[in-house]
Order: structure tokens, then sequence, then C-alpha cells
């Protein structure tokens, strides 16, 4: 089946198997290898992209579901080569250390930010409950988002 | 430690933001499941839902006719090249494919090539596999009574399911003590079968060049070199040589242990590439990873502790059955059947020890890996913090006090435990007491009183661990015969810029900043004119890998002695520039300076430059070196760790309330990792000691294999650590370094168990085995009547 989707601003089409997950899609077929897989089960949500703006864990989606629509991943966080204050933030504050769940993190994050600017440390732990991490111990990803969520209320990106 | 060098520069001290960072945040790692070739093929793989069973029949005939199919594997298949068994890294042997037998739950069975990952899956399922089904054995102590069904049947002579009996240390000496004790304490404790799942699963990119005879692999390996000498030994008699060997260890998605031992899943790949000469991929998926990789702990221990009433300890005496699997597949080093679990009597000064492992088949996949601890570490510190927390209570001493009172003091360092291990340096007492202030020690007693009265669970456990990592001196340490050593190449370029690499391979720990700012350090090159690469054995010196907290005690020493080798001849150089005498010449990172006259000077990037363009007659050109560093000793960080939990009556859910690490590895290199490294490893013990768990029906079913069921602490459960530290640099260490990447997954479990007893200990509550689930408290709290 012809799925066409826009991805990070760009269009791209193929020719795919109606079972084709969308993580597949976007991994072996587009190239874009930011995306990760963790688990088959939609629990570690390293696999994580915004469709038509709304977090989905990509490896229980199927790929000519998001026809006709849009998809952001980890490659279109940054804009015009300027980091996006995430990004930012999970480099200031050692927010990561294998990079494997990362992209994940920094998608569930980005929608969790974009709907709730302001957010104490228990509901920013809450949003990404569903995104799993076994080399940091959290502390400094909540940490990251929250230098994230300082930056945009000071007008950062 | 002072700082020597600039920010600029960012020397050791420095938090320097990590160089690695700026391509994970942009999605721009390269992991194995990135890398596509050209008419690259995958496999998956066909496996067992029995435990154990005998095959009758394997069916591919249908599979065959699946679009995209190309071939499917068997254990037959293999059995012609003789690659259907390979060694494991305990000398034992493991299967690839089977010929005759299953003998875990998800065992490969057989293997599918196909033009597409869904290809593969769909020829999978259509593989048709008969088998017969034989007794299954999953309690190893039952694998040991006399009339157990045999396992390894493969085995010439082998009349039973026992692997091996090592034991340690003086067994007169220690029941002589126990006979003379005043009080004695004895406890049985499981350390149950636990899995590390890495969230990037294992996998593996084959490529064999038929022209060539080259074969490179793209493989989740922590440890590249030692994978290619086993590849070149295993294989050679298929054509297989080593200088045609490369392994190319990429961006790793944690390792933890998980991704030292070599899987049937990468050995298919490769011979299916050098089949069809075609680039062939593996990717596991979670499933098959939490189901078929290497386990961790497993061990049946039974403890005791004798003791003189004053509270002096005086003797350890443990004996433990280790649930290996089917095969003895353990990642030890070769001397070490038991790994370092004899490090078992800790942080406390003993006359007396002795310790016994005897090593048992199952029917459960094979491994035994160390889960972020050094070989069984995480075992022995569990198991000793436990019963010396266990003697505490029946002398009726307070748990600080008691350890103050029994730690090796600082002024008996260099310290020969009874054991036999020659502990670095320590001071146990200072890490303690700063928990103790820092957590509010004194007034948590007052306050866990009070609540008591009111009928209220609160606990405080301690946990004071002595870690041993860097693994390890040539003298004792070797994985199949390969000694331990660890190495480092340096090349200057002329423009003062430096590539340096490494046989190690970071899978997170922040190699290329941490190596980069040694280097830095030694030499006054900045951090970011240093390139710092890994995990490529065309390029890379040869080094075992990483694990067992050994890159910086190991891989770190080498690049330190690399560096000073450089220095050694920039001395030269600068004294031919200079027109100098070298003896007058003074050393600050970054330049030499004439004595007396410091304006005199040349830099680091002049040296280099003359290295290439201007150096004396006679001297070689360049500016490089190497060292293969052979640890004199192993390096002893520590800590001291405080849990202070609450527990619900109603669920008997464990909350922690407050968890306070003080750790001292000795000299630091970056800060800000060696913290994120202990924020992590907590995160990593906190885990197994209320939630993580692999266990088995009595038919040898997996419970807890996917997700679902395998739990894993996500933002929510993680408890908000507070972390301090201590400084004892290693005596033996070039940078007095200790390394921490494992320090807290080893010493945070005994400090949440000793709390949650702690808690229970007034009901008549002696022990709680880890994961110390709220099922598991409610029915405690269920038999001492004070469930709500």
């Amino acid at each position: 089946m012809l799925v066409k989707v826009q991805i990070n601003g760009e269009k791209h089409e193929a020719d795919v198997e109606p079972r084709l997950l969308l993580v597949h899609l976007i991994r072996d077929v587009f190239r874009l290898t930011g995306t990760h897989i963790g688990c088959d089960t939609t629990h570690c949500g390293a696999c994580t992209v915004l469709l038509d703006g709304r977090p989905v864990k990509s490896c229980t989606v199927f790929g000519i579901q998001a026809h006709n629509r849009e998809i952001m991943t980890v490659e279109g966080l940054e804009q015009d080569g300027k980091l996006h204050p995430l990004q930012e933030g999970f480099m200031e504050e050692h927010g990561l250390q294998c990079g494997y769940c990362t992209p994940g993190m920094l998608m569930t994050s980005y929608a969790f930010l974009r709907k709730h600017p302001r957010s104490t440390e228990d509901e920013i732990r809450q949003a990404i409950s569903g995104n799993l991490c076994r080399c940091t111990g959290y502390v400094n990803i909540v940490k990251a988002i929250q230098y994230a969520a300082a930056k945009l209320q000071n007008g950062g990106a | 430690m002072a700082l020597r060098t600039s920010p600029a520069i960012g020397g050791m001290g420095h938090s320097v933001k990590r160089k690695e960072d700026p391509r994970f945040i942009r999605g721009k790692g390269t992991y194995v499941d990135d890398v596509q070739l050209p008419g690259m093929l995958y496999l998956d793989i066909v496996r067992t839902p029995f435990a154990h069973a005998k095959i009758t029949k394997i069916d591919s005939s249908k599979a065959l006719g699946v679009p995209g199919v190309l071939t499917v594997i068997t254990g037959q298949d293999l059995a012609k090249y003789n690659l259907h068994w390979m060694p494991t890294l305990m000398s034992d042997t493991q299967m690839v494919l089977p010929v005759e037998k299953v003998m875990y739950q998800a065992q490969e069975v057989a293997a599918v090539l196909a033009t597409s990952r869904y290809a593969a899956a769909d020829g999978v399922d259509a593989v048709h596999v008969e088998y017969e089904p034989l007794p299954v054995v999953i309690d190893p102590r039952k694998a040991l009574e006399p009339g157990a069904p045999v396992l390894r049947t493969d085995k010439k002579d082998k009349k039973d399911n026992h692997i091996w009996h090592w034991e340690w240390g003086d067994r007169a000496a220690t029941d002589r003590a126990f006979r003379e004790a005043e009080v004695t304490v004895k406890q049985d404790i499981y350390i149950p079968r636990i899995h590390v799942a890495s969230i990037e699963t294992c996998g593996c990119v084959a490529q064999f060049d038929k022209v060539n005879g080259k074969l490179t692999v793209w493989m989740t390996t922590q440890a590249p070199h030692a994978i290619r000498t086993v590849f070149a030994l295993v294989a050679g008699h298929v054509g297989l040589a080593e200088h045609k060997i490369r392994i190319i260890s990429p961006d790793i998605g944690g390792g933890f242990g998980g991704k030292v031992p070599v899987y049937p899943g990468y050995v298919i790949a490769v011979a299916a590439s050098v089949l069809t000469g075609k680039p062939v991929k593996w990717i596991e998926d979670r499933m098959e990873n939490l189901q078929a990789d290497s386990f961790a702990r497993d061990y049946h221990i039974t403890a005791e502790l004798a003791a003189r009433k004053d509270g002096k300890l005086t003797a350890l005496r443990i004996k433990t059955i280790a649930d290996h699997g089917y095969t003895d597949a353990a990642a030890n080093p070769s001397k070490f059947p038991a790994g370092l679990f004899h490090i078992c009597t800790g942080s406390y000064d003993l006359q007396a020890a002795h310790v016994e492992v005897d090593g048992v088949y199952t029917n459960k996949p094979p491994g035994g890996i160390a889960y972020r601890c050094s070989f069984r570490v995480t075992e022995a510190v569990h198991t000793i913090e436990r019963v010396a927390d266990l003697m505490a209570h029946q002398l009726g001493m307070d748990a600080a006090e008691f350890r103050l009172k029994n730690f090796i003091k600082p002024d008996q360092f260099p310290y020969k435990s009874a054991l036999g291990w020659e502990y670095d340096s320590g001071d146990y007492a200072a890490a303690l007491r700063k928990a103790m202030d820092k957590i509010g020690y004194a007034e948590l007693r007052r306050e866990q009183a009070e609540r008591r009265r009111r009928g209220e669970l609160m606990g405080i456990g301690i946990s004071s661990f002595t870690e041993i990592v860097g693994a390890g001196p040539s003298k004792h340490f070797d994985i199949l015969g390969l000694k331990m050593f660890d190495s480092c190449e340096i090349r200057i370029h002329p423009t003062g810029k430096a590539i340096a690499r490494f046989g190690t391979k970071s899978q997170g720990q922040g190699h290329e900043t941490t190596y980069a700012q040694i280097l830095a350090e030694e030499l006054g090159i900045p951090v970011a004119d240093i390139q710092v690469e890994e995990g490529d054995t065309d390029t890379a010196p040869y080094g075992l890998g990483t694990y067992a907290s050994r890159s910086t005690p190991v891989a770190g020493a080498a690049a330190a002695l690399a560096a000073r080798k450089i220095r050694d001849k920039a001395r030269k150089l600068a004294a031919h520039l200079l027109e100098a005498a070298e003896e007058d010449l003074v050393w600050e990172p970054g330049k030499f300076s004439v004595k007396g006259a410091p304006n005199q000077f040349k830099t680091i990037q002049e040296i280099a430059f003359a290295a290439y363009t201007n150096h004396p007659q006679g001297m070689e050109a360049g500016l490089e070196a190497v060292s293969y560093y052979d640890p004199p000793n192993l390096t002893y960080p520590f800590g001291s760790y405080i849990c202070v939990v609450d527990i619900d009556k109603g669920t008997g859910e464990v909350k922690i309330r407050r968890f306070v690490a003080v750790d001292d590895c000795g000299n630091i290199i970056n800060p800000m990792i060696v913290e994120g490294q202990i924020h992590g490893g907590l995160t990593m013990g906190f885990a197994p000691a209320l939630m993580e768990e692999i266990s088995y029906d009595e038919l040898g079913n997996i419970q807890g294999g996917s997700f679902i069921d395998y739990l894993l602490p996500t933002a929510v459960e993680t408890p908000k650590w507070e972390t301090d530290k201590t400084c004892t640099p290693s005596p033996h260490h070039p940078l007095g370094a200790k390394g921490v990447g494992e320090s807290a997954t080893v010493g945070a479990p005994a400090a949440i168990a000793n709390a949650v007893v702690d808690a229970l200990w007034h009901l008549g509550v002696r022990h709680v085995d880890i994961p110390i689930t709220p099922a598991k408290v409610w029915k405690l709290l269920r038999e001492h009547g004070v469930a709500e």
C-alpha cells in the first residue's frame, strides 16, 4: 500500500506492506534511525514519536495509520542548527548515558511540555513513566526536562 | 584533589560536558540495528516452547515456501562444519543449534534467513518442530538429589548435574572460630535470577567478503577483541583467521554485563553470512532477550557469622548453590568459577572465613553475568551486609555502631583479608559517618522509636560495602587464557590534536569524555582536541573490554602511562627547541618551560609540530605511544548507603522515603559523570531489591519473559537519590582512581533489604528475600497479625 507521510516537515512516500510497523517505516524505509526499538510490548518508550503532535509508541502503530499525517521524530527537534532546549537540557544536566532511550524521552517530554509548560517534579516523573531508562536513574532526566521548561518559560525556542 | 588544569583544557576534576552527547540527542548515534548494508539478509530464530525435550523432527518445507525466505538453518546444517556446539567462557560447551534435544524454554532450535525482517518472522512461524518432552529440572537443590534426571547427556560419563565445587579460605580456622564463638547467626538467603534488560537488545550484522576472505561483524559486544580471538579459535577450521576478522562494536545501548557472552544468534548470523556471502542481520526482540540471554545472580546461600559478646566479629562461613542453567557459560575470569564472590568478608576485619560454592546444571538459560557488578560481588555484599545486620540486631547493638566497631581501620591498609584479597585503601568509618550526618541518623532512630510506639512501620537500613573492580592483574585474571590487561594508543598530529584508541568499549559510561580528560590532565591538550575511539578491532589496540568497572582502573591507567611516554619524548623535543638540558625543563600541563625562566617555554602543540618538522637528528619523527597496562592489584572502591523506608500496612508496599549514598572511588576524573554513574547504579540496585525477578514454574515456563511481567522501575517508583562522597585515592593506580560504575548496584539492595527487616524486626521478622514485593511483605504482615 502506498503510504505518504510528512516527517519533520519533509514529504516521504513508500509502497509498504499493510502490517509494517510505523517504527520500521521510519527506521528501515525512510532511514531515520534516531527512533529506537527497545521492547515488543509498548513498555519502554524508546520508539516514541509524535503523530500529528501527539506522542505515540511507533512499535504499536502501523505505518499506514500514519498515511497523510505528520510525524515528528528526534531528528526534527533541532531547528536551523539550533538545539531544542530539551536537547540542551539533556546535555547540560547529564540526562543520558548510553543514549538509546534518549530520543523517546525527548519526544515524550517535548509533547508534555507543550501541554504542561509549568509542572512539578512529580508531574514530570509521571509524564515520562512510559519511557524506561536503565543507565541514568531518572534524577538527571527530570532535571533536564526542568531545565528545558525553565528555558521555554523564558522565551527560549 | 586540586584542579591542575584550566576549564579550557578540562583535565581531571572538571565536570566536562560529554563529547558523545551531541550525536545521541540528535538521534545520530549508530547502534547495531542502524547498520543497513546493500543486499542485507535478515535472520530470525525458531525457539522451543519446552524447557527440556527431544527434537524428533524439524520440517522446514512450509517455511521454504514463504515469500522471501531463502533457507532454514538447523543444528544438522551446522554440524557439517562442526559449528553446532561452541565453547563457553568457562570452558564448558554450549549448543549453537541443537541436533538432539533442547535444554531450556526459548532455546534456539533453527534459524530462518530471509530478505526482510517480516519474511524471516513469517518463516519462523512456518517451521514445524516436533518434540518429545523430557523431565524438567528447575530447582538446583533438587538437581543435586540422587535420582535427579541427568541433563547433560552429551557429556560422556556425566552421572549427575553437579558442575564444580569451589572453595576458598581456611576451613579449619573458620570451624574453630565458630566453635569458640559467643554469638552466631545463620541465614538462608536466595538472590534470585534477574536480567540486565539493557534497553537495546543484542544483535549483529555479519558481512563476509568472499573475495578478500574478510569477515566484518558489527556487534553489540562489550569485549570486541576477545570476541575476535574466540571467533578465530573456534572457527579457524572453516577459514576464519584472526587478521581477517574485524569486530566493530558501535554505539551500544547499555551492556551491564549482558553483552559480554557470545550468544548463538551471533554465531548463526556469521555462519549464514559465510555460507551466502551476503550481509546478515540478526537483532533479537525483547522477549528473546529476557528469555534466552544470560541471566544474573541465582545464588542459594547459607551464611553464618560468628562474634564475641562485645560485638567483635570473628568469622564468616558461607555455602552456596549456584544455578548455572544448562551450561556453565558464566562470564567470569577463568580462575574464579564463582567470580569474585569470595570478597564476601566485605568491609569487616575478620580472623577467619571460608566459602564454598557448587555450580549446578538445570533446565534454564545458561550464563551467569554480573548485572552491573564485578563478577558476583553483589551477591557477596548482599550476603555480608544482611548477616552483619542480623548480628547487630542479635547483639542488641545499633547497626551503625556495630559496623564502626568491625570495620577494617584506615591504618590497616593495605589490608589482607581472611580470604586473601589485598584491599588497597579505604576509610570506611569516614564514609559511614558522613552518610549518618547527612541523613540525620540519630534523629531518625528517635523518630523510628516514636512511630513504632504508634504502631507504624519504619525501618532504617545500612549497607557499608566494599567493591572489587578493575579486573585484572594478569597473575590471577584471564578469560579463556587471555590475560586481562587493557590498552591505550595515542597519536599526536602535527597541529597538536590527538587521537587515542582503547581496548575497552563504552556502553554509555562516557569514555570519550573521561579518557580525553585523562589525556588532557597528562598532556595539557584540551579535551576538545582529543578524539577518543574504541570498539573497532582493526584500529584499536588489543584489550579485554569494558565490564567489572575495569575501564578507568585498567584502560584509564594505560592512558596515563601512554601519555607519560609521550611526555618523555616531548621533553627531549622541548630541550632541543629551547636549547636547554632536559633536566632543566619544568612540566606543567600543556608546556615545558626552562627552570628559573618561565617565559622561555614550548607548548605541547609547538612540540608536536616539531616532532614532524624540526626533530633533532637521530630522533624518530612523530609523537605516538601505546601502553598495555597490567594492574598490580585490583581497586577497592567503597561506600556507605543508608535507606529509610515506610511500610504500608494496608498494601505491603515499601516506600523509600530517603536514600543517602556516600561513595568513595578515589580520585575523580569527571564529577558529573561519576554522579550519573551512581544514580544509575542505585536504580539498578533498587530494582532487584523491590521489583525484578525471573522465575520459572515446575515445567520450566518462564515467569517474567517480557516487560509486561518483568518489572523495571520507571521515574515514578525510583527514589530521589541523595549522593555525597569521600576520597581515598588508590595507592597503586597512576591517577589514584578506583572506578565507580557498579558500586551503587552492589551496595544498594542490602541497604533496602536491611531497612525492611529493621522495620519488621520487632514483629519477629529476621529476613526477607529480594525482590521485596508488596505481596511478600503483605503476607508477612498477615502472618504477624498487623496487616490492615
